[in-house]
């Protein structure tokens, strides 16, 4: 409750972050060959916070989120503020992308996927007792426990979104970033996946940025919209951004779980 | 040394093949390549490299021609270096432009045995290099198998120091870029080992089989693993059953040694190929 109360007081001035870690997003923009993605984006964004990135397709939503990885060059700068206030640098980001783009035959597993982003150890070595009961620990928390021996190829849309989830997870980031997926998970993988996040924000104070298109989970979960297109159109929380004139505009019919009586 | 090796050799295969001393080293040999060929050929084939290792075996084509015009007998160096550098740009290139892989590769492939081609053929003495398309893993000497242990002993290590990242990378770029890998560092170093395995090797094993020998083993592991564990020690252990295998049957056919441990290679392919459809059912 503390924690709501300092965050909207910070919401107000803007340059401070007293008490609590926030990344600050300063002026990114990105311009691939002539074309310009986005410009101007400026975002402030607190830990225990989930920060839905809304917009319409090529929008630059997901430009954004790897431009903030750093895979995509851009202009402006990202600085991280933790508790204390002191600028430390590169926060650790966990990523969980829209889409992963792997050959399905590949002879890998959960197992070794973890083995592999965890330690230096190559994974084609046995494994130690310790570094699997903590990937247990980490499939646990997304509740993927069963599907340590599974092959990556062979695991279902929602399965493998919630394994790349824990995945993002270990380390705990100070950032995590999450594309959501337009196909591939059904709606009760959604509603999990949400529901696992929205716990997490909770429970680890994590600063949550999510691209989604499903504008009611985004309503019943984020703590905060951001309306992106070409640049931050609208940004607030979820009623403000979602009976915003503009949103209305971009979104059209589809922005009715707020204000029903929207034309 | 090599004494004790060939005495050990002799007590514990007492075999005819192995009387004379141009089997044991190629033996030897194929104990170390193979093995080798099947740890890379992993990757090769989780990264969907085949036709970059093949475009390797052109560049090393290129730098045997450009060894023998700078006049060495054993052009070994000039292999190496420019294989590696070719390797390098090809895959710096690939990365910065947005052009498709493949026709990157095949542009600088189709250049490098051109200019490999030209330069050979000049005056008329392409004869003397025909070797270098077929191998010949028989002709291996004392002095070669040492720079080969010296090489296996390199790849050994490094593929202990990196394969994890290497994997992260076959998976997905972004992902790997995520976990703060640099993933061009990393894949420019796997395509210089790669250089340097084929460049060492393609006097042995010869320009037109040598990728095969790399893929292999490891595509027909692939058809019947699950994990990296297994994927590993089955791609290793084909590669020198099929190695060992083909070094015999070469003895007693008569043929050229590597291609017929390919042939072995492909056989086992085809059987895995076979299993996997049967597992999948």
């Amino acid at each position: 409750m503390l924690r709501k109360f300092l965050h909207h007081t910070n919401l107000k001035q803007e340059d401070q972050c007293s008490k609590l870690c926030c990344t600050k997003i300063e002026g990114f923009g990105v311009t691939i060959g002539k074309t310009e993605i986005f410009k101007d984006v400026n975002l402030h964004i607190h830990c225990g916070e989930l920060t839905a990135l809304i917009g319409p397709n090529g929008a630059g939503k997901s430009t954004l989120l790897k431009s903030i990885l750093g895979e995509v060059n851009h202009t402006g700068k990202l600085n991280y503020f933790d508790a204390k206030g002191e600028h430390t640098g590169n926060p650790v980001i966990g990523y969980v992308p829209q889409y992963l783009n792997f050959d399905l035959s590949t002879p890998t597993s959960v197992m070794d996927l973890f083995m592999s982003c965890l330690t230096n150890r190559p994974a084609w070595f046995c494994s130690s007792k310790k570094l699997r009961a903590r990937v247990l620990e980490s499939l646990k928390r997304v509740k993927a426990e069963h599907l340590i021996d599974r092959r990556i190829g062979a695991l279902s849309g929602g399965e493998l979104q919630r394994v790349l989830l824990a995945l993002a997870l270990d380390p705990v980031p100070d950032l995590l970033l999450l594309d959501e997926p337009v196909s591939g998970v059904d709606q009760n993988g959604l509603e999990l996946f949400y529901e696992i996040v929205s716990d997490l924000r909770e429970s680890n104070d994590l600063a949550i940025i999510l691209i989604s298109h499903d504008l009611r989970l985004v309503a019943k979960h984020a703590d905060r919209v951001v309306l992106l297109n070409k640049t931050v159109v609208c940004n607030g929380s979820p009623e403000v951004v979602f009976n915003d004139e503009e949103t209305r505009k971009v979104f059209g019919m589809l922005v009715t779980p707020v204000d029903k009586g929207a034309k | 040394m090599l004494a004790t090796i060939y005495d050990l050799l002799n007590t514990l295969l007492p075999y005819q093949w192995m009387d004379h001393n141009f089997m044991k080293n190629a033996f030897l040999a194929v104990l170390m390549v193979t093995p080798l060929f099947g740890l890379l050929g992993t990757m090769v084939v989780s990264n969907r490299m085949a036709f970059f290792s093949d475009s390797l075996g052109h560049g090393a084509f290129t730098g045997i021609a450009i060894g023998v015009l700078l006049g060495g007998v054993q052009p070994l160096l000039s292999i190496v270096l420019f294989s590696v550098v070719f390797a390098m740009i090809i895959t710096y290139i690939k990365s910065k432009s947005s052009a498709s892989t493949d026709t990157i590769i095949g542009v600088f492939s189709s250049t490098a045995i051109a200019v490999g081609l030209m330069m050979m053929s000049y005056g008329g003495g392409f004869g003397k290099f025909s070797s270098y398309l077929i191998g010949d893993l028989l002709s291996i000497s004392p002095m070669e198998l040492a720079t080969l242990l010296a090489v296996f002993l390199l790849v050994v290590v490094v593929w202990m120091l990196m394969f994890n990242k290497l994997l992260i990378i076959s998976i997905n770029t972004s992902l790997a870029a995520s976990r703060g890998i640099n993933t061009l560092l990393i894949e420019m170093i796997f395509a210089a080992l790669l250089a340097v395995v084929v460049a060492i090797s393609i006097q042995w094993v010869g320009l037109l089989i040598i990728n095969s020998m790399l893929v292999l083993p490891a595509a027909a592991a692939r058809n019947i693993t699950n994990n990296v564990k297994q994927y590993h020690v089955i791609s290793v252990v084909f590669a020198l059953f099929s190695g060992i295998t083909g070094l015999i049957a070469s003895y007693y056919c008569n043929t050229a040694t590597g291609a017929t441990v390919v042939l072995v290679s492909a056989i086992l392919f085809f059987i895995t190929l076979v299993l996997k459809s049967r597992m999948a059912r």
